[in-house]
């Protein structure tokens, strides 16, 4: 059961009615459209002029600047809370804390329901008892933001403090098994595993680490708020618009309908622009100050109060047969959570579907701490999954004395081999072969510090990578032709710098037959059809699953605009295609009217359809994956173990590829991100007082430009007849395997193995 | 921010008279100051402008160079005669912060600094240096970064500069005019160790102003130079960095030698000990082995920093055998 089947049977009376499997989308076949070409950013021209508006940027009448206040312990209660000087500050319009702030139902957590958005369902500002390091105790509203931080500092407040849980290890012995992990099941067994690795001929048991990660994309969350009476607006930086609406309507005990949330430009999102308590708080003090909020967290706010990946331990225990196949693969571990949310990281899902073996044992656990909500960060679970995963495959192979590649080829499963399913696509080892072909896989010297120059030790290192096909139920779409032969397609999609504004111009021109000229696709604004979140890499085709729908019933109604004049007369709406500014029979040439000319002819000036995309019955007979094979050079100092990555290809096998100059950013930015997961990244949590030590790009590292190579992309661009425009989602699967891949070129250089992430020059002296 | 007064100062004696007031403080190019201040680490009640005054770099008749305190970081990385005769001073500089922070960074700002010690920078912590008396929180907390040599009970914080290293190592003299009249004193000595007070972090009386830095003649400068390692590329300070300058005789022994080391300590570290310990003994690994080791035997390393010590002496060896070149 993946995450979408949860999302469909805890909807409130929705009986999921499956349609017949579906013929392949028409559009997979098409050779000569805007798909597949590498159209530019359609808003890449207005961000690079300053005209893109972003959520800290929208100007209001009378509006105010928010503060933060953050709490210093966390675990206990506020005892005072001295804001009088604060109140005297220039500037100063409002300065709101649990004792003045409105009565507020708790946001409703992401998973509890299908509509849901709250990071978590901890009330905000209810009350005066701290859950967490950094929870917000005071907002400041002042004229201006230096007033507001101003003021915001001569606010003092002091703390009862209770005892906390902040050691992970302490907790990691108190552990529990979730429910679920995003709707699948914490644990499966299949055989006796452990039995078989006590048996096999070949073992490797290991222990991994990773630590906490803090969302850093380049513009920090914001909000800007107003309400014009009982209605209410936001400006947000958001991924999940309908749900963020939802869910705010049950905070403020309004109905959806009179919020409206427009989110047109997203600097990034990466799993962390949902719906944290900021802007809860902006909302709530723009009502008490009757004046707009602007809510623009500071980079150190960012870390207080939006969650990011959380810290694990995982076991990989492999054994395998003399003839490299695997008796048993056992992945578990426990991960640091709070019982305030439901993102157990879901590290163990790679292991579910990658490879063949005749035992599985695959649990996950969770141990709860006082500490802000973890949320999804790229690839949750797969990023570090894979790095411990695939790192123990490499160890396998060396023990065995068997190219990592060739270990792959004798795992190479025929089905999925923990649900048994069908693969819909799977071509991994055919992006393992051209990604070692053109990287040069050939020449790596199988024995550890085999190569050196000068002080640099040189070594290559290879690991998979693996995400989940996605599609989101709930999606719904708006598709209009007006009569100078345009079209407009709606949906309440997210671009925060995809490409899903060019992707789905592109996907909405070939499906309607026009030039991508013609289209313009409306997105970010919750007064269009409700759109899906924007994650887990599947908006893509979510949307276009959507607007496929609406685009057949529009075909429909024009056929029945053409009427019987019309050379299309007697033809129904699946004997025709879109063609050429125009619907026309796929063979006969002669049978074709262009929309210009059916909306003249029916004294139209527009016509517009609606529908909701199909339900993701794929996922439901397929096992739906995308694949990846990571290649890394590196040169470690033998002087001072400094790790420099020279070289990096990523091969990927991802179904269609719809724009290749969207494709390769989106690659490239996910390898970078791993490399800053393999060699950097680490948010520094006190574990005697819950705080976060480096809340500042300053301190928490990402790489610089110097730390990254030029790094290769190629794909299969094999489309998977099962998934709308054979396409699957390409935002998460670059980050994965990165970690293996440097960790095992690490070991090829030097002989050194690490399981702890980063891998920083400490680890390698 | 709390609220101040800002004032451009003309000449050294109108910026002496303004830090009289209450509170004042110099203002270089603001890329430390202003990152406290905002974090309401530092809350000055009166800025000092001072960028305006002496910013040439000059050489001088005796060979030497001096340095105005108001030159930026990168006119200083990029002269001619920094260049050619002391690069470890131009390559120091060049390692450290961002092309934009070099451009707007002075001298004297960069000499006075503060530490990155992120207790420091978190008022929510216990740190001595900035609120005496209130504990220190990275002894048993994040000390990664922290010093291995000289730390107190009271303070385990290093000095961030890299351009001071370079500075230790090539002698460099610092004049400061204050109420009291003009002095000079050596590098070395401006950086105080934390002891029991480590929110004194140098020897300037209050209303000091560092006017210039001296660079002597010394024609072992010339082939010095800077390494340093850290947790990336670039953009990152220093976990450990090594200034030196090295003279080997034809004989293969070493005339003179200058070492000096950041990330260590409260202060830009000279290595005496080793530098006594090379002199007039051979350009050879092992002794520079030995001299690593001897400057390091009262290094005291705390949870998380004990690989400096072994990175220190690693780096040491790097350092002195590329510099003695064949000669090693
Ligand atoms: C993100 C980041 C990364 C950095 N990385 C590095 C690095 O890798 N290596 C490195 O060495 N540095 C690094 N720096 C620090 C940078 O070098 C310093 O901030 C800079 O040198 C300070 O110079 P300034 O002129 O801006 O000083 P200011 O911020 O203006 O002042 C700093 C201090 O010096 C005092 N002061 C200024 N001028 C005088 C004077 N003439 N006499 C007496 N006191 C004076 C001020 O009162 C203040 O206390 C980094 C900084 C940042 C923000």
């Amino acid at each position: 059961m993946s995450i979408l089947d949860t999302i469909q049977q805890t909807a409130a009376g929705v009986v999921a009615k499956l349609r017949p499997d579906a013929p392949p989308d028409r559009l997979i076949g098409r050779k000569h459209g805007s798909i597949g070409t590498s159209l530019p950013r359609i808003d890449g021209p207005r961000k690079v002029r300053g005209e893109a508006r972003f959520a800290a940027e929208v100007p209001a009448a009378g509006l105010t600047y928010a503060a933060l206040l953050h709490s210093t312990i966390a675990r206990g209660r506020i005892a005072t809370l001295d804001t009088a000087a604060a109140a005297q500050a220039p500037g100063v319009v409002l300065i709101m804390t649990h004792e003045n702030a409105p009565r507020l139902k708790p946001p409703a957590a992401f998973m509890s329901d299908p509509r849901a958005a709250g990071a978590s369902d901890l009330p905000v500002m209810q009350d005066a008892t701290i859950h967490w390091n950094g929870e917000p105790v005071a907002v400041v509203l002042a004229e201006t933001q230096e007033q507001a931080d101003h003021a915001k500092s001569l606010i003092v407040a002091t703390y009862e403090a209770e005892p906390a849980r902040l050691s992970f290890a302490q907790a990691a012995t108190r552990s529990r098994q979730p429910e679920s992990v995003l709707g699948e099941p914490a644990i499966i067994r299949i055989g006796d595993a452990e039995a078989a690795l006590a048996g096999a001929a070949f073992q490797v048991d290991l222990t991994f680490h990773t630590p906490r990660h803090s969302h850093a994309a380049i513009e920090p969350h914001a909000a800007t708020v107003w309400w014009e009476g009982d209605r209410l607006v936001i400006h947000d930086a958001t991924q999940m618009l309908h749900q963020t609406r939802w869910t705010l309507a049950g905070i403020f005990g309004i109905t959806e309908e009179k919020i409206r949330i427009h989110s047109p430009f997203v600097g990034g999102g990466f799993g962390g622009k949902g719906l944290w308590s900021h802007q809860i708080l902006a909302i709530a003090a723009s009502k008490l100050a009757g004046r707009p909020v602007r809510m623009a967290l500071s980079r150190e706010g960012v870390f207080r109060v939006a969650g990011g990946r959380t810290t694990t331990t995982q076991r990989v225990a492999l054994g395998a047969n003399a003839d490299g196949t695997l008796a048993a693969l056992i992945h578990t571990g426990t991960v640091a959570m709070t019982t305030h949310n439901n993102c157990p990281e879901q590290f163990t899902f790679p292991a579910r579907h990658l490879y063949a073996a005749g035992s599985f044992l695959l649990e996950q656990r969770v141990a709860d701490m006082d500490m802000l909500a973890n949320t999804f960060m790229r690839a949750p679970g797969e990023s570090i999954g894979t790095f411990a995963l695939e790192t123990a495959l490499d160890e396998l192979a060396e023990a065995m004395r068997l190219d990592p590649i060739e270990l792959r080829r004798r795992l190479e499963p025929e089905q999925d081999p923990t649900s048994g399913h069908a693969f819909s696509s799977r071509h991994m080892l055919a992006a393992f072969e051209a990604g070692a072909e053109r990287f040069g896989w050939s020449q790596r010297n199988p024995v550890p510090r085999g190569r050196r120059e000068g002080e640099w030790l040189i070594g290559m290192g290879v690991a998979a990578a693996t995400y989940p096909y996605y599609r989101m139920l709930g999606g719904a779409a708006r598709v209009t032709i007006t009569r100078d032969g345009y079209a407009r397609v709606a949906t309440a999609g997210h671009e925060m710098g995809m490409g899903t504004a060019t992707v789905q111009a592109q996907a909405g021109a070939d499906r309607l037959g026009l030039p991508v000229e013609h289209v313009t696709f409306e997105y970010g604004d919750t007064a269009l059809p409700a759109g899906t979140v924007a994650g887990g890499s599947s908006q893509t085709v979510s949307i276009a699953a959507a607007v496929a729908a609406a685009s057949a019933k529009l075909i429909a109604e024009l056929l029945t605009l053409a009427g019987n004049d019309s050379p299309l007369a007697g033809l129904s709406a699946g004997e025709v295609e879109a063609r050429d500014g125009g619907l026309g029979h796929p063979e006969q040439a002669d049978r074709f009217e262009s929309y210009v000319s059916i909306l003249t002819r029916a004294g139209r000036e527009e016509v517009s359809a609606e529908a909701d995309a199909p339900q993701p019955v794929e996922t439901q007979r397929y096992s739906m994956h995308s694949y990846g094979a990571q290649f890394c050079e590196v040169r470690v100092s033998a002087v001072t173990g400094e790790v420099r990555v020279s070289r990096f290809l990523g091969s990927f096998d991802t179904g269609r590829i719809l724009n290749p100059r969207m494709a390769a950013s989106q690659f490239r930015g996910g390898i970078i991100m791993g490399l800053g997961l393999a060699l950097m990244e680490e948010t520094e949590f006190d574990e005697r007082s819950g705080r976060i030590m480096n809340p500042s790009l300053a301190e928490y590292h990402v790489p610089v430009h110097l730390d990254v190579p030029d790094i290769e992309v190629i794909w299969t661009d094999i489309a998977d007849p099962h998934a709308p425009l054979g396409a699957h989602g390409i935002g998460e699967i670059g980050i994965t395997g990165v970690g293996a891949a440097v960790a095992n070129a690490i070991h090829n250089a030097t002989g050194r193995r690490v399981r702890d992430l980063p891998i920083t020059l400490d680890k390698l002296l | 921010m709390t609220p101040l007064s800002f004032a451009r100062a003309a000449d050294t004696a109108a910026a002496i008279g303004l830090a009289g007031a209450p509170g004042a403080r110099y203002l270089g190019g603001g890329t430390n100051l202003v990152d406290l201040m905002r974090e309401t680490i530092e809350r000055p009640q009166a800025l000092v402008d001072v960028t305006g005054l002496g910013s040439a770099i000059e050489d001088q008749a005796d060979g030497g160079l001096m340095i105005g305190a108001a030159a930026r970081n990168t006119a200083i990385a990029e002269h001619r005669s920094v260049r050619t005769r002391y690069p470890a001073l131009s390559r120091a500089i060049l390692a450290g912060a961002s092309g934009q922070i070099r451009n707007m960074a002075t001298l004297g700002g960069n000499l006075m600094q503060r530490t990155r010690c992120t207790y420091f920078y978190d008022d929510a912590a216990g740190c001595n240096k900035r609120a005496p008396g209130a504990g220190c929180d990275a002894i048993d907390g994040f000390n990664r970064i922290h010093a291995i040599l000289g730390a107190s009970p009271a303070c385990v914080a290093t000095h961030p500069s890299d351009l001071c290293v370079a500075l230790a190592a090539l002698d460099a003299i610092v004049h400061v005019e204050g109420p009291a009249g003009a002095r000079s004193l050596e590098l070395v000595e401006l950086h105080r160790l934390p002891g029991g007070r480590p929110d004194i972090e140098t020897v300037l009386a209050p209303g000091e102003l560092i006017t210039a830095v001296e660079l002597p003649a010394l024609a072992l400068a010339a082939r010095s130079t800077y390494r340093k390692v850290r947790d990336r590329s670039s953009y990152a300070f220093a976990l450990i960095s090594v200034a030196a300058a090295l003279e080997v005789a034809e004989d293969g022994t070493i005339g003179d030698v200058r070492l000096a080391l950041g990330g260590v300590a409260h202060k830009p570290w000279r290595a005496r000990m080793a530098e006594a310990a090379l002199r007039g003994g051979p350009a050879t690994r092992s002794s520079f082995l030995a001299a690593a080791e001897a400057e390091l035997v009262d290094a005291a390393p705390l949870s998380h920093n004990g690989f400096k010590v072994e990175l220190a002496r690693r780096t040491i060896v790097a350092v002195l055998g590329e510099l003695a070149g064949d000669a090693a």
